[in-house]
């Protein structure tokens, strides 16, 4: 609720480093994980039943990749989400864990089992040398793709929870939080997209690992053929399941959100854009159905460069995809529980009466006067506005009121005002003012003095903190006073 | 004169309660740290032994077939390092939410840097395992040991970003000296448990080879030139000489500990420690004494002494943690209280009012004028101009708030109105119609 800012003003206040991280972790984690595992170990199992060693030593290699991947970025970005979130938005992770202590500790344990079953799956790959043990690797490399579904479906829970917590916002209980409306339909969703960018990686890594073939020797050609064939049903199957469950996630989203879709899905400026970023999406899917029909077909072999094509939407879909859903959630940051910035649903009528400065512990002042309008505008907006916007950097909101007021006329700083009161119903995706009218007026202040002299604004990280001295509450006694 | 003097923040805490008992908790983070820790130790210990090995492998090959073997063991325990470390960061997250966050923020920089830094050390670590048996003449060889040095020195850097952290939330009081992780670095005493730190992870990691290397199954044919006693001496010595060491870093630490959690029984379990660790040094240097034959009978003697060493230890500083913070979590817990008393107080008077049955058309009107004036352009066209364009015609500016167009290069497109509801719409058009006639 109330710790020092960490604050990057020339990346939008710095949440895009969260955005960063958690994309390149989904984006490893879904095809090369929770997609790659079972089809991994399918291929070995085929190979095994049917007594083909090349198919096997293809598994194999194409593992190698995986788990080189998934050990290093795959698993610290998964961390970094929650460095990252400690820094941008404690109040958000920090209420998440309390909530769902009981789920991320199962996740633990579940992630545990899956970096010792990924470390024995591949270290132990060359020493199986019995059908026996074949027979137990394969058992591995099953529990491994277990482990690292259930891995994903303990978190899609948390994400559903974020956009929808449906009953919890009454009864605040573990399961109903688990259980909230989007999980069931945002989990299958992500099982099959994962299903299918996976069969896309392999076809396409394992194009590296089969050589060209001479006229002798057409093994080469027919581990291609094979790999090809198996690998387009995956991918039309799952393609399938991606159509279902989207549809049912996109029904169960809640109305006011959907309305935050189109500036979601690009930005306010490119809202006309909306037609072309469906033809985009598409053509995304007609990639993978292309690819597929012609790789099922079996009557030319699809060219490696080919595959780029599908890989490439489906990375820029989903990373789009994961971006959007984040917009969507706006204003809040827990639905109808958490605003963005950290304000609770039920603390913003009581601080837009009393200010929210003189329940802020860092803090210049706890009361704006005359003297002090600009700095306690600072604190305002670092409060109340840093988590989405900056001041000269990306997203700011000297872009903002330009964009609005126009850059080279002046700003009338009552009209100003009145529009913080306003924006959230005219700009639906951003949280009420939380302050009284003199911190709307300071806020004010600051952003003008910002346009005449636009200076970068500092997080605690580098600034370091002011503490206003305590406030004096009547439950406060001496003992109790704050030591100096 | 208080204004040079630091104030100690006291901050307000999340109103969800914690939802396991905080006992368990404690009990929790205490476990998973420890294990979390000795994989830590491993990975960083064994990346230091594999550099200086290789190093002495230049002159005698079976050094570098010895640190061959031992970086095979590094990416294993580097796994688990990270995944271990979850736990006790799920627990820390939430039995020290105030201070943990406040002191990640404090030194964000280097705490986001953790992953990146972490994520290439991973990297280079396979990189040097895998080229192991390829870059083994000349300029390749020079590389490949840049390359293990290049982890090491990244697993020698690391470790400092967490203790400034785990420094930091303990001391509140010193929160707002803080300008950045390299003025964390030399709040407290985090050089001292650096050095600690460091000490333990080759101690643990020279304990672990005597007995990785000891096992009877174990594989050492590709360690030509070692035998299995010789094995077991040479990683003993090693465990044995820097846990001698600890006898010197181990006060240092403890009496630069910042005072504010020291208690006697801070002191009781700490000099409890170290007394069972005197009695661990002096089993293992018994075991070293042993001829060859006998050499490794102790072992589990000694990691069973060693683990209640480590467990007293992590208690020590859980016991120091929690009086350092005992006053800072009571000042929250008050103020928290104090907070949500006077909330819950203004919410009561709040409801007890009854909403109004309607807003006004002038209310309304609220959600536009920050952008339409009565006669002139701020954001949108002004009034006057509104009411000539849909003079009569009060539904076709509804209509248009439902769905606005863009209509003008100049001006930014409106955003839709929708959700004030169409009767709500209707209110508003005709007051803006009416508005605009009265500007002429």
């Amino acid at each position: 609720m109330d710790f020092p800012s960490f604050y990057m003003d020339h990346l939008a206040g710095g949440r895009l480093i969260i955005g960063i991280i958690a994309s390149l972790h989904v984006l490893i984690n879904h095809p090369l994980a929770v997609g790659a595992y079972p089809l991994l170990t399918w291929m070995e199992w085929w190979a095994h039943k049917n007594n083909r060693p090349d198919i096997d030593q293809l598994a194999h290699r194409i593992t190698f990749i995986v788990f080189i991947v998934t050990t290093t970025v795959g698993a610290m970005t998964g961390v970094g989400i929650w460095l990252s979130t400690s820094l941008f938005a404690p109040f958000a992770i920090g209420s998440l864990l309390r909530v769902f202590f009981w789920g991320w500790f199962t996740e633990w344990l579940v992630f545990i089992s899956e970096v010792v079953l990924i470390c024995w799956w591949f270290l132990s790959w060359k020493k199986v040398d019995t059908p026996e043990k074949k027979k137990k690797h394969i058992r591995i490399g099953m529990a491994l793709s277990i482990m690292s579904w259930l891995t994903m479906a303990l978190i899609v829970a948390v994400l559903g929870f974020m956009m929808k917590p449906g009953v919890w916002n009454q009864t605040r209980a573990f399961i109903d939080a688990m259980t909230n409306p989007l999980y069931a339909p945002q989990l299958g969703f992500r099982t099959f997209f994962a299903l299918m960018t996976a069969a896309v990686f392999i076809w396409f890594t394992a194009f590296f690992f089969t050589k060209k073939s001479s006229a002798r020797d057409d093994r080469p050609q027919r581990l291609r053929r094979w790999i090809v064939y198996r690998m387009s049903h995956v991918v039309l199957v799952s393609m399938l399941g991606v159509f279902l469950f989207g549809t049912w996630y996109w029904n169960c989203v809640p109305e006011t959100m959907k309305a935050n879709s189109s500036v979601a899905l690009l930005t306010q400026e490119f809202m006309s854009w909306h037609g072309q970023f469906q033809t985009l999406l598409g053509w995304t899917v007609a990639s993978f159905v292309f690819i597929a029909l012609v790789g099922l077909s079996d009557i030319i072999t699809v060219p490696r460069w080919a595959l780029l094509i599908p890989s490439i939407m489906g990375i820029w879909m989903l990373g789009h995809f994961e971006r959007a859903r984040e917009f969507m959630r706006k204003p809040w940051v827990i639905g109808e529980y958490m605003y963005s910035n950290g304000i609770h649903k039920d603390e913003l009528a009581y601080l837009q009466s009393e200010g929210i400065l003189k329940h802020a512990t860092y803090v210049k002042h706890r009361e704006v006067t005359e003297a002090n309008k600009v700095e306690c505008g600072q604190d305002v907006f670092m409060l109340a506005c840093s988590r989405c916007h900056s001041t000269t950097g990306l997203n700011s909101v000297l872009d903002k009121f330009s964009a609005m007021y126009g850059a080279d006329k002046p700003w009338d700083s009552a009209g100003m005002a009145l529009f913080i009161k306003g924006m959230h119903q005219t700009r639906t995706f951003m949280p009420p003012f939380p302050g009284n009218e003199k911190e709307a007026g300071a806020l004010v202040a600051y952003i003008q003095q910002l346009r005449a002299r636009p200076e970068t604004l500092h997080g605690a990280q580098t600034e370091g903190i002011t503490i206003a001295p305590p406030i004096k509450a009547p439950a406060m006694t001496a003992e109790t006073q704050p030591q100096r | 004169m208080n204004v040079f003097l630091a104030v100690t923040p006291v901050p307000r805490d999340l109103p969800l309660p914690l939802p396991v008992p905080e006992w368990l908790l404690v009990f929790c983070l205490l476990v998973f740290f420890l294990i979390h820790i000795l994989f830590v130790n491993l990975m960083v210990g064994g990346s230091l032994l594999v550099v200086v090995l290789e190093w002495l492998g230049l002159k005698n090959r079976r050094w570098d077939s010895l640190a061959h073997e031992i970086a095979q063991t590094i990416t294993v325990n580097k796994s688990l390092a990270v995944v271990m470390g979850i736990g006790p960061l799920l627990c820390i997250n939430l039995l020290y939410t105030m201070q943990w966050y406040s002191a990640n923020a404090l030194t964000g920089h280097a705490w986001l840097l953790i992953v990146p830094l972490v994520i290439i050390a991973f990297l280079l670590t396979y990189l040097h395992k895998y080229t192991w048996d390829t870059w083994t003449t000349g300029g390749r060889k020079v590389l490949h040991q840049l390359t293990g040095l290049a982890a090491a020195l990244l697993f020698l850097f690391i470790p400092l970003i967490f203790l400034a952290n785990v420094n930091l939330m303990l001391i509140p009081s010193e929160w707002e000296k803080v300008k950045g992780f390299f003025s964390a670095l030399s709040i407290g005493n985090v050089l001292p448990r650096y050095l600690h730190f460091m000490a333990a992870s080759l101690a643990m990691t020279g304990l672990f080879l005597a007995g990785w290397f000891g096992r009877k199954g174990s594989d050492l044919t590709h360690l030509s030139g070692f035998t299995r006693p010789e094995l077991r001496r040479f990683f003993y010595t090693v465990c044995a000489r820097v846990t001698l060491a600890q006898f010197v870093l181990g006060p240092l630490l403890l009496f630069t500990l910042p005072s504010a959690g020291i208690t006697m029984q801070v002191y009781g379990i700490i000099f409890g420690g170290a007394a069972l660790g005197a009695l661990t040094l002096w089993v293992l240097f018994g075991e070293l004494k042993r001829p060859d034959t006998t050499i490794g009978s102790r072992y589990w003697l000694i990691v069973t002494l060693f683990s209640f060493v480590v467990l007293g230890m992590g208690s020590g500083r859980h016991v120091y943690r929690e009086a350092a913070l005992a006053s800072h979590k009571a000042e929250i817990k008050e103020r928290t209280e104090h907070y949500y008393t006077a909330l819950a107080e203004f919410n009561k008077a709040h409801t007890a009012i009854p909403p109004a049955a309607e807003l006004s058309p002038e209310q309304l009107f609220m959600n536009c004028a920050a952008c339409h004036a009565p006669n002139v352009k701020l954001v949108g066209p002004p009034l006057s101009e509104i009411a000539k364009i849909y003079a009569g015609n009060p539904e076709g500016i509804v209509t248009w708030a439902k769905a606005p167009g863009k209509k003008r290069p100049e001006l930014p497109q409106m955003p839709a109105m929708g959700h004030l509801g169409e009767a709500n719409l209707l209110t508003i058009a005709k007051l803006m119609l009416e508005k605009g006639a009265a500007v002429k």
